[in-house]
């Protein structure tokens, strides 16, 4: 951005050479998460002056005597209001490096369903705690929710260390606490940052009071995180989502399969099933609007031709013929209920699961999972919003799906209630 | 495996493409809001790589308030004859004709309040069960808590309370009779992102949006194109100024800023040394801090 002898053009196609990290925050009412948020967008330079001023005239009416970075992330009138987070808000800043997503969401008890949903599309999960306290259950149970969502890397940021005089010792032993508690979790990659959110150490800048911490900053650990290898590029899928047949002249007998691949690497004259039919045949080429491509892999959107006529529509899959998903009509999965209307004995659902639609029902809970313990209750099974359990499903069609620890994608679904069309619970397939 | 990675604008119109192909294959009869602005325009660019080779199954419905820049209409008039697609024009002078909205007055009177009326009166007209915005989340603080697929009850109203989740790429797009849903498939672009992409694909603006010379006058520190449809105060000089727009909204509310961006370049390089947000010249979120949530749980864009 500073390299003025550059023309232009190549100046402005600098800013198109960066990678996306989607990310999302986690923590306590009082442990500084929106401070941290305020100070990452400020210390990035990714605040506008209006919206400084803003912040600035809120201070002085709050009465506080320096400019409160948290109210750089202020949303609705009732949260203003109360001083809480009600939904999940999606920030976003930008490093010569990377651009970043942050879903930062509320922390208290009652907003489970708010961090499954930022968890579910994050690349990285940022965990606070509060130096002064150490891990206590909040923490458990967001590491609890990251690790049940397959969140791929976690940092855990001890934060106000200037509360607790920069203390070595202190980071220490909450790191050995932390990795105690960690040890019962799926979580591969986690790191530990010392940082004090409310004066900028280890957020951006490095800290001069802790010149016995040698890792990365907070910012530097965000823009250099491999995140290269989340996507499964193993296991091709393409969940069809509508036919493209264009009628014209000019392709009159076009008839392209549009969709998202799901994952692996497709390429024109791979053998391909598709399913549930399981009829074979190959792919003809794949098509975008800037020309057919060499080899697509996820997370990209392209039209794919196959050589054969075959009946294909929404809800189909086309996956590689030595490496086909599983067909499942009984289907374990855990659960998390995000509405305030539990579930019925037996009730029946509208599944949702890649692009296809199917009805089920809930043969059985068979335990609820507790968030801060991971004690498995099987006596207590009365479900309601933000509870988490595991329950064993019966659909009308069967699901061409994936585990979730496998894939995502194929191995996540919704339930949406039939009377209602909300949706009441985010499974993952077990 | 570093080979398999896409860059962020590439991650974004992927994202992009897979929303407004959900909204085909969930909607009966889905519709685009086209505002000739470019984050619609970018909307659009991106339906007809959704579609390809087929047109865009969507028509484009335009809310007209009648206080237009004449280049915004020349522009859409043009593109939506180069898309082959249906053009619907809501009209708010109709709304007011017909007595179903009353025009403001005084000074800064505008006409974008009114718009909702228009808006839901046409999506009501049409029976449309989704309408595809360019909306991002980055904009404005009320839209930070968007959702991609947004639920809007039978009168047209977001209730930001009371919103679907989310998860992964699954969208649900079911709803009643009479309701609708609102889809913004920029929701995680931000002002930089909808410039780069313009870039890259070297996509035709208005000319707007570049550096050219127009008379203005100076009100509430932006500078207001002189139009029929404002009042000049006898303390406001007119006088001629080298500015450019960042939004486009009603002539009446959009201010310009000074700049000798005249090219999609220029104009990238600008929007990254920026001091303020893209918004901070529009009159219409300056009225109270929560203009914008106000206007959007009303059943605004």
């Amino acid at each position: 951005m500073s390299n003025n002898s550059q023309e232009p053009r190549a100046k402005a196609n600098s800013y198109l050479d960066m990678e996306l990290l989607r990310f999302t925050t986690a923590g306590s009412v009082d442990d500084g998460k929106s401070t941290l948020i305020g100070r990452l967008l400020f210390d990035s330079k990714s605040i506008f002056q209006d919206q400084m001023d803003q912040v600035a005239i809120s201070s002085e009416r709050k009465g506080l005597e320096h400019t409160d970075l948290a109210l750089l992330t202020d949303g609705l009138k009732d949260e203003r209001e109360q001083g809480i987070t009600i939904d999940v808000a999606y920030r976003y800043f930008a490093t010569p490096k990377r651009k970043f997503i942050i879903a930062d969401t509320p922390g208290h008890i009652q907003y489970t369903r708010n961090m499954v949903t930022g968890a579910s599309t994050a690349n990285c999960a940022l965990l606070l705690v509060d130096a002064r306290k150490g891990v206590i259950e909040q923490t458990q149970r967001h590491s609890i929710i990251a690790s049940l969502l397959k969140i791929p890397h976690v940092i855990v940021c001890i934060n106000k260390m200037d509360l607790v005089d920069y203390s070595e010792e202190t980071f220490e032993q909450i790191k050995e606490d932390y990795e105690a508690f960690a040890s019962k979790l799926e979580v591969k990659d986690v790191r530990f940052i010392p940082i004090s959110a409310l004066n900028g150490d280890n957020v951006v800048n490095r800290s001069e009071n802790m010149s016995w911490y040698e890792g990365s900053t907070l910012l530097y650990t965000l823009e250099n995180i491999h995140i290269g290898s989340d996507y499964n590029h193993i296991d091709c899928r393409f969940p069809v989502q509508t036919v493209i047949r264009p009628k014209n002249d000019r392709y009159h007998d076009y008839r392209g399969y549009a969709g998202r691949i799901a994952s692996g690497v497709f390429k024109p004259g791979d053998e391909v099933t598709v399913m549930p039919s399981g009829f074979s045949s190959k792919i003809k080429s794949i098509d975008t609007y800037d020309g057919e491509l060499e080899e697509a892999f996820a997370p990209m959107s392209v039209t794919i031709q196959l050589e054969d006529e075959i009946d294909i529509g929404r809800g189909d899959m086309i996956v590689r013929t030595g490496n086909k998903p599983q067909m499942l009509q009984d289907i374990e999965v855990m659960l998390c209920w995000l509405n305030v209307k539990g579930p019925k004995p037996r009730a029946k659902y509208i599944l949702r699961h890649t692009t296809a639609e199917v009805k089920t029902m809930i043969q059985e809970i068979t335990y609820k999972l507790d968030i801060s313990t991971l004690h498995r209750n099987e006596e207590d099974k009365d479900v309601t919003a933000n509870d988490i359990c595991k329950v064993k499903l019966r659909t009308t069609k069967p699901l061409l799906a994936d585990a979730y620890r496998k894939n995502r994608i194929t191995g996540s679904l919704i339930l949406v209630d039939e009377a209602t069309n909300e949706t009441v619970a985010a499974g993952m397939i077990v | 495996m570093s080979s398999y990675n896409l860059t962020h604008i590439k991650e974004l119109e992927a994202e992009a493409i897979y929303i407004l192909r959900e909204v085909f294959a969930q909607f009966e009869n889905p519709a685009i809001l086209f505002s000739g602005g470019k984050d619609s325009i970018c909307v659009a660019h991106l339906a007809r790589k959704a579609f390809f080779p087929a047109k865009i199954p969507f028509p484009f419905v335009h809310v007209d308030t009648g206080h237009n820049f004449p280049e915004t209409i020349e522009f859409r008039n043009n593109y939506v004859e180069e898309l082959g697609v249906k053009l619907i024009v809501g009209s708010v002078q109709k709304s007011i004709d017909d007595g179903a909205a009353a025009e403001e007055k005084g000074k800064n009177a505008s006409r974008n309040a009114i718009q909702t009326v228009t808006l839901l009166d046409t999506i009501e007209e049409h029976g449309f069960d989704a309408c595809i915005g360019g909306a991002r989340r980055d904009e404005e603080k009320a839209r930070a808590k968007e959702r991609f697929f947004s639920h809007r009850d039978e009168f047209g109203q977001w209730d930001p309370k009371n919103q679907r989740p989310e998860l992964w790429n699954i969208f649900n797009g079911r709803c009643h009779q009479g309701e609708n849903f609102r889809v913004f498939p920029l929701s995680n672009w931000t002002e930089m992102d909808v410039w780069q992409y313009i870039l890259s694909e070297n996509m035709s603006l208005p000319s707007l949006y570049f550096a050219h010379d127009r008379k203005v006058i100076r009100r509430s520190n932006t500078w207001l194109p002189v139009s029929e449809f404002i009042t000049i105060a006898d303390d406001e000089e007119v006088v001629t100024k080298r500015i450019r727009f960042r939004t486009l909204g009603d002539i009446t509310i959009t201010g310009g800023d000074e700049s000798d961006a005249d090219t999609l370049e220029k104009i990238v390089d600008e929007v990254a040394a920026a001091r303020q947000t893209e918004r901070g010249n529009r009159e219409d979120d300056k009225r109270s801090e929560t203009s914008m949530e106000d206007r959007k749980k009303q059943g605004y864009f």
